[in-house]
């Protein structure tokens, strides 16, 4: 150990320092992705509203159960309450990524969130 | 690599005289770059032979030869160990025109121009270790900009950048430390 750490030079722990300061921001900074930036509420496949993420605020979607009720703060969106057995889109809790979306099946109403460019929603090799 | 047209030889025939003959002087420096890109086309081999987590993140041994090579005899001969590597290994691997050898076709290039500046740092504060990581970097930056640019269209492949920066870290302090102790041994 004594022998490698001998081979380091001055320069040689600025530049490992330095790299590893870079590989730690670029951590949270590239993790996330894009920022989401618009709310897109449908129902029955067909847009009803798409909400910039900027104040917060409360959407209502009358579906075939009831009333869904969206609620929006700057950088999310959830589904606040829904009419649904089973409240899967409810326990989703907030969406904060891009392409993220929690659908209301039995109320035929679902959330998605979009970013800038919205056209993949998903990436494989 | 010299070559030299001959003239025809003065006691020869009629039709010696007509077909010259080209003579290939092979330098030293030839048979230098010839051993080492050797060396790394073997490194190379043995590499793609390894298991991989994640498309693209490798330890890069081949590179080892190249810091090798330029910090005994510079940067252009590394250059040339360097591009016979990726020439060789991609037809040996069969990946010769494949996505993978454009891959590393671009990392080995961004990695050399950055060597390229990295040379003129004084060898007393910046050792191998130094030089390793900033073409690790380099490597790993240009191959992600060509899988943006051509492979996968799309900002999303950009989350994959802090795997692919951590990976460049901890392989370029070993690949570093490797060249460092090969040099330290065998000081000419």
């Amino acid at each position: 150990m004594k022998a490698w750490l001998a081979l380091l030079r001055p320069g040689d722990w600025l530049v490992m320092a330095v790299g590893l300061a870079g590989v730690g921001v670029s951590f949270p900074l590239l993790w996330h992705g894009g920022t989401a930036e618009l709310a897109v509420v449908k129902r029955d496949g067909t847009v009803v509203a798409e909400l910039p993420l900027t104040a917060p605020r409360r959407f209502d979607v009358s579906g075939p159960l009831g009333n869904t009720v969206i609620e929006i703060q700057p950088g999310r969106a959830r589904v606040a309450s829904d009419p649904g057995p089973r409240q899967y889109c409810v326990l989703q809790g907030w969406l904060t990524r891009p392409n993220s979306i929690a659908i209301c099946a039995p109320n035929h109403v679902s959330l998605a969130l979009a970013g800038r460019e919205g056209s993949h929603d998903s990436l494989s090799y | 690599m010299t070559a030299s047209v001959t003239k025809p030889r003065p006691g020869g025939g009629e039709d010696n005289a007509a077909a010259p003959v080209i003579e290939l002087t092979v330098t030293a420096a030839d048979r230098r770059v010839a051993r080492y890109a050797a060396a790394a086309i073997v490194l190379t081999i043995a590499e793609a032979a390894l298991p991989s987590p994640l498309p693209g993140v490798k330890p890069g041994l081949a590179n080892i030869v190249t810091l090798i090579v330029l910090w005994r005899h510079g940067w252009r001969e590394a250059v040339w160990v360097t591009l016979l590597r990726v020439l060789a290994g991609s037809l040996l691997v069969g990946q010769f025109l494949a996505p993978g050898f454009f891959l590393s076709l671009t990392g080995a290039l961004l990695s050399l121009a950055v060597l390229a500046l990295a040379a003129w740092l004084p060898r007393r504060a910046f050792g191998p270790v130094s030089l390793s990581l900033l073409a690790a970097f380099a490597h790993i930056a240009g191959q992600l900009l060509l899988v943006r640019l051509w492979l996968v269209p799309h900002d999303g492949v950009f989350h994959l950048a802090p795997v692919f920066a951590s990976a460049a870290l901890v392989f370029g302090i070993v690949n570093g430390l490797i060249a460092a102790k090969i040099l330290e041994e065998n000081k000419s």
